[in-house]
């Protein structure tokens, strides 16, 4: 059977062969609409592919390394890379290859083509859920062109896809991709037209933009608006946005650019060109059977009809589905850096001001009235900082990803996390200080005298100085602590443990840098060699803020953690009524987080008649390496400052207050599961063996229990002497 | 199967839907595997089997009453090694003898009525093997033990 059919020969029963998006331009080509000339690569072709080359047990592997319940949005993210990195790393069997080269032979030349995802089901179903698979566009020459079909397959698994899998029905055994191979269309104005406005059945709406489609598609670019009366298509109101930049065919690919000033003033169509549009949909409403949403595009004066699917509600989600969140994280390169700029420029600067602003408040001189008022007031700058974090800096993150597609594109490494030691040669703060730390720690180790003084609690002049330096631009690593005392107490002891192990090192050097840095440029050449460093730079930008961000935000909560401590010292003092303050309802749920004490450890579980521990268990390799120590699990900074040198240190999630310590762990182990959590993060730059997302990890492993960690390959395995 | 059973669960589940499990026995410095047919307890303390008395696993279990035993629900497929799932137990097997012999051969039958003419012969022994720990391995690296408690 052939893998690849021309629109016009597809039968009715071919649908499902040809995918959703297909099957509609097919039947739209048969009955004579203006489809761009193209070609279906059918579902076959997938299925020969992962049965030929084994990917399909691979992904099998992927997805099962645990229960998709128990995975973090990130979880699902890494292995929709990981999955993404095996279909470009899997060439196609050679019979394929040849069979596909010969029926797109069509598309050998050089004229820019449009590979599209066409996933059967898709563009029937009752719900949409569009855009879960890639699609690429302004792709030249067969070999990129089948390079592009293999992302198209991946995108089958797309982190979008896997986190909608119940509802899509995937299934490694059964689910499978189609492909549309299409000839591009200059399009110099496009747009989409839907049958029926959602929100009057009487009216239709027709969007359009200057230039490409995927402005408007990405939502990069605002479109003007026309909402028409559906049966007679009387233009009924014509809402013009601000035309500032439209999306263009590049050398490859597609970018965004600014709009040229003689067309910022006039509508991208004319009212009888937004009538013509809305006539083909009603004309692909009598062929469908029911009402389109079309996409479309004028190359001149001529229109094309790029994609029609049926009009559907979205998918009933309820207040607390997070999915439409999570997808909102995938942003555009160009949103990313203006984002980027807002970060560094105006939300840091300010947030670091709150915090100074209210570290030189003076607590101890306040009445009561006048302490649960101040409470409540850093309660609410909190809270505030808190909400701007899941807004704009989580969604920062998302640079890191970017850019590790743009790497994996290019390069093909064997780790898809290779990219990740690219970005870390940046200046991170909890980086730098643990490089202060280490250097008070080195002092000590090299002066007897100074280690017996500070072990006998008394601080010379010139040490105490130098803590204070410390102190002023990093803060005391316990100031977020309820009952911090004085640095004395606990930074030294540290201090002293530090000096007592050997001098720590990061694991990178300059150069090696550098090299990684020529050998993912020298694939580009060009312009598009200096988006690839623009990529990178964002790419830094997004890792270093990952980290930066949360030791800020962190020095904002311990100004509020400091005055709950001043006010709970003054009751068990005696010195206020030990009644419980009724905090404001806008800031109690803050106030209690804060203050919330951790939940009892429970190892074992009781039932049945049985006792249940874990002997082995499975996580994410977030670290290469292998090591075996006693553990320590670490919930807060005060676990934190008990950690020994050579202890495993176990944790529900890594926070800024606790990175300090990593220098001195033989291996790293966090419940929650991620490339790009600080876990992850700080390990790599030490070379320390880390295994994230492990479930329940601070409950199913005690301290002192004996546990080797396996950063290859991301497995925990608890230690037992009865057998 | 059983993705959302806890542990406890998942064996149980495994136990019921498979009848072979491998028998691991020991002669002096030697390891021994061979297919049983078995039935487990419904509490899972104990699991039933069978085994004529001239066979090498009979000698070995009269020298050495530890063993261990493997029940999994492969089928072959190279997927199996993601998500089938396997139990190992341990624990310590003995030969029933008399009443207690007469009403393990009736759950025995229940089980696998196929070999009644086996389990009915004079020199076929019944064995209850008395568990003291599961170990149950899935998603091919995920591992739980779960011990019987006194």
């Amino acid at each position: 059977m052939s893998v690849a059919i021309e629109f016009k020969d597809v039968s009715d029963e071919q649908r499902e062969l040809v995918g959703g998006k297909g099957f509609a331009l097919c039947v739209m080509a048969r009955d004579g609409l203006p489809v761009p000339a193209g070609i279906c690569i059918t579902t076959e072709a997938y299925l020969r592919y992962v049965a030929d080359t084994g990917l399909r047990v691979n992904i099998l592997r992927e997805l099962n390394r645990k229960r998709f319940e128990d995975m973090r949005w990130e979880e699902i993210w890494d292995t929709a890379l990981r999955i993404r990195n095996l279909f470009l790393r899997t060439p196609m069997p050679e019979r394929l290859t040849f069979s596909l080269k010969h029926d797109l032979s069509w598309f050998a030349d050089d004229r820019a083509i449009a590979v599209r995802s066409s996933a059967p089901g898709e563009d029937s179903s009752k719900t949409s859920f569009a855009g879960l698979h890639d699609s690429y566009l302004n792709i030249h020459g067969m070999d990129a062109l089948l390079d592009h079909i293999r992302l198209v397959w991946a995108s089958l698994w797309s982190d979008a896809a896997l986190l909608y899998r119940r509802e899509l029905g995937l299934d490694v055994e059964r689910s499978a991709m189609a492909v549309v191979v299409q000839e591009i269309v200059p399009g110099n104005r496009s747009g989409v037209v839907f049958g029926v406005n959602p929100n009057d059945h009487a009216q239709s709406v027709v969007e359009a933009v200057y230039g490409l489609n995927e402005g408007l598609v990405s939502g990069q670019v605002e479109p003007d608006r026309w909402i028409l009366e559906r049966a007679s298509g009387r233009i009924l109101s014509h809402r013009a946005p601000l035309r500032d930049r439209f999306v263009v065919l590049a050398t490859e690919g597609v970018r965004t650019e600014p709009l040229p000033p003689d067309k910022m003033q006039s509508a991208p169509i004319a009212d009888s060109e937004v009538k013509d549009v809305h006539r083909m949909v009603l004309r692909g409403e009598a062929i469908f059977g029911g009402p389109q949403d079309m996409e479309w595009t004028y190359d001149g004066d001529r229109l094309f009809l790029l994609q029609s699917r049926p009009i559907t509600t979205v998918g009933e989600t309820s207040t607390d589905d997070q999915r439409p969140w999570y997808r909102s994280l995938h942003r555009t390169f160009e949103n990313l850096k203006d984002l980027r700029g807002r970060i560094e420029e105006e939300l840091i600067p300010k947030m670091l001001r709150d915090a100074d602003r209210l570290a030189v408040r003076h607590l101890a001189s306040l009445q009561e009235t006048e302490l649960v008022c101040e409470i409540e007031e850093r309660a609410r700058i909190y809270k505030k900082w808190q909400g701007i974090y899941r807004d704009d800096f989580i969604p920062l993150a998302h640079g890191i990803r970017l850019f590790g597609m743009v790497y994996n594109d290019a390069v093909r490494p064997s780790d898809p996390f290779e990219f990740m030691d690219l970005l870390g040669a940046t200046a991170m703060v909890s980086l730098e200080r643990n490089r202060a730390l280490e250097a008070l720690a080195s002092s000590v180790r090299i002066d007897a005298s100074l280690r017996d003084a500070l072990g006998r609690g008394a601080i010379p002049e010139s040490f105490s100085n130098r803590l204070e330096v410390f102190i002023k631009r990093f803060g005391d690593l316990f100031e977020s602590l309820p009952d911090a005392t004085r640095y004395g107490e606990r930074l030294i002891p540290f201090v002293l443990e530090l000096a007592g192990r050997k001098p720590i090192e990061e694991r990178k050097t300059g150069s090696g840098v550098e090299d990684r840095r020529e050998v993912f440029l020298s694939h580009f050449t060009g312009k598009k060699r200096q988006e690839a460093e623009e990529q990178l730079d964002l790419g830094r930008a997004s890792y270093r803020l990952r980290d930066n961000d949360n030791m800020y935000i962190g020095r904002v909560k311990a100004q509020l953690v400091k005055a709950l401590d001043e006010l709970g010292r003054r009751k068990e003092q005696g010195v206020f009524a030990p009644r419980p303050v009724a905090w404001s309802g806008d800031v109690a749920s803050v106030i209690e987080e804060v203050t919330r004490a951790h939940p009892p450890l429970t190892a074992n579980a009781e039932a049945d008649g049985f006792s249940t521990r874990a002997r082995q268990i499975v996580g994410q390799p977030a670290g290469p390496g292998l090591a075996t120590g006693s553990v320590r699990i670490v919930m807060d900074a005060a676990d934190a400052f008990r950690f020994k040198a050579g202890e495993v240190m176990v944790c529900d999630a890594v926070d800024p207050t606790m990175t300090f310590v990593v220098p001195l762990a033989a291996a790293i182990v966090e419940r929650r599961g991620g490339m790009l959590i600080h876990g992850s993060i700080i390990a790599r730059e030490y070379g320390i063996p880390c295994v994230t997302g492990v479930p329940d990890a601070t409950s199913r492993i005690r301290t002192g229990d004996t546990i080797t960690v396996d950063g290859y390959l991301g497995i925990v395995i608890i230690e037992r002497d009865d057998e | 199967m059983g993705e959302d059973l806890d542990p406890l669960g998942q064996i149980r589940e495994l136990l019921l839907l498979q009848s072979l499990a491998v028998l691991s026995t020991r002669n002096n410095e030697q390891p021994y595997g061979n297919l049983i047919c078995y039935v487990a307890s419904s509490d899972l303390r104990h699991i039933l089997f069978a085994t004529t008395r001239s066979t090498r696993k009979y000698a070995n279990l009269m020298r050495e009453a530890r063993v261990a035993l493997l029940v999994d629900n492969r089928s072959q497929d190279p997927a199996d090694t993601f998500r089938s799932m396997a139990v190992t137990v341990l624990g310590v097997a003995r030969e029933l003898e008399g009443n207690e012999a007469e009403q393990a051969r009736e759950t025995y039958l229940g089980r696998h009525p196929h070999l009644e003419e086996f389990i009915s012969s004079p020199s076929t022994a019944l064995l209850r093997l008395d568990v003291e720990k599961y170990i149950l391995v899935r998603r091919f690296q995920d591992v739980i033990e779960l011990q019987v408690t006194p």
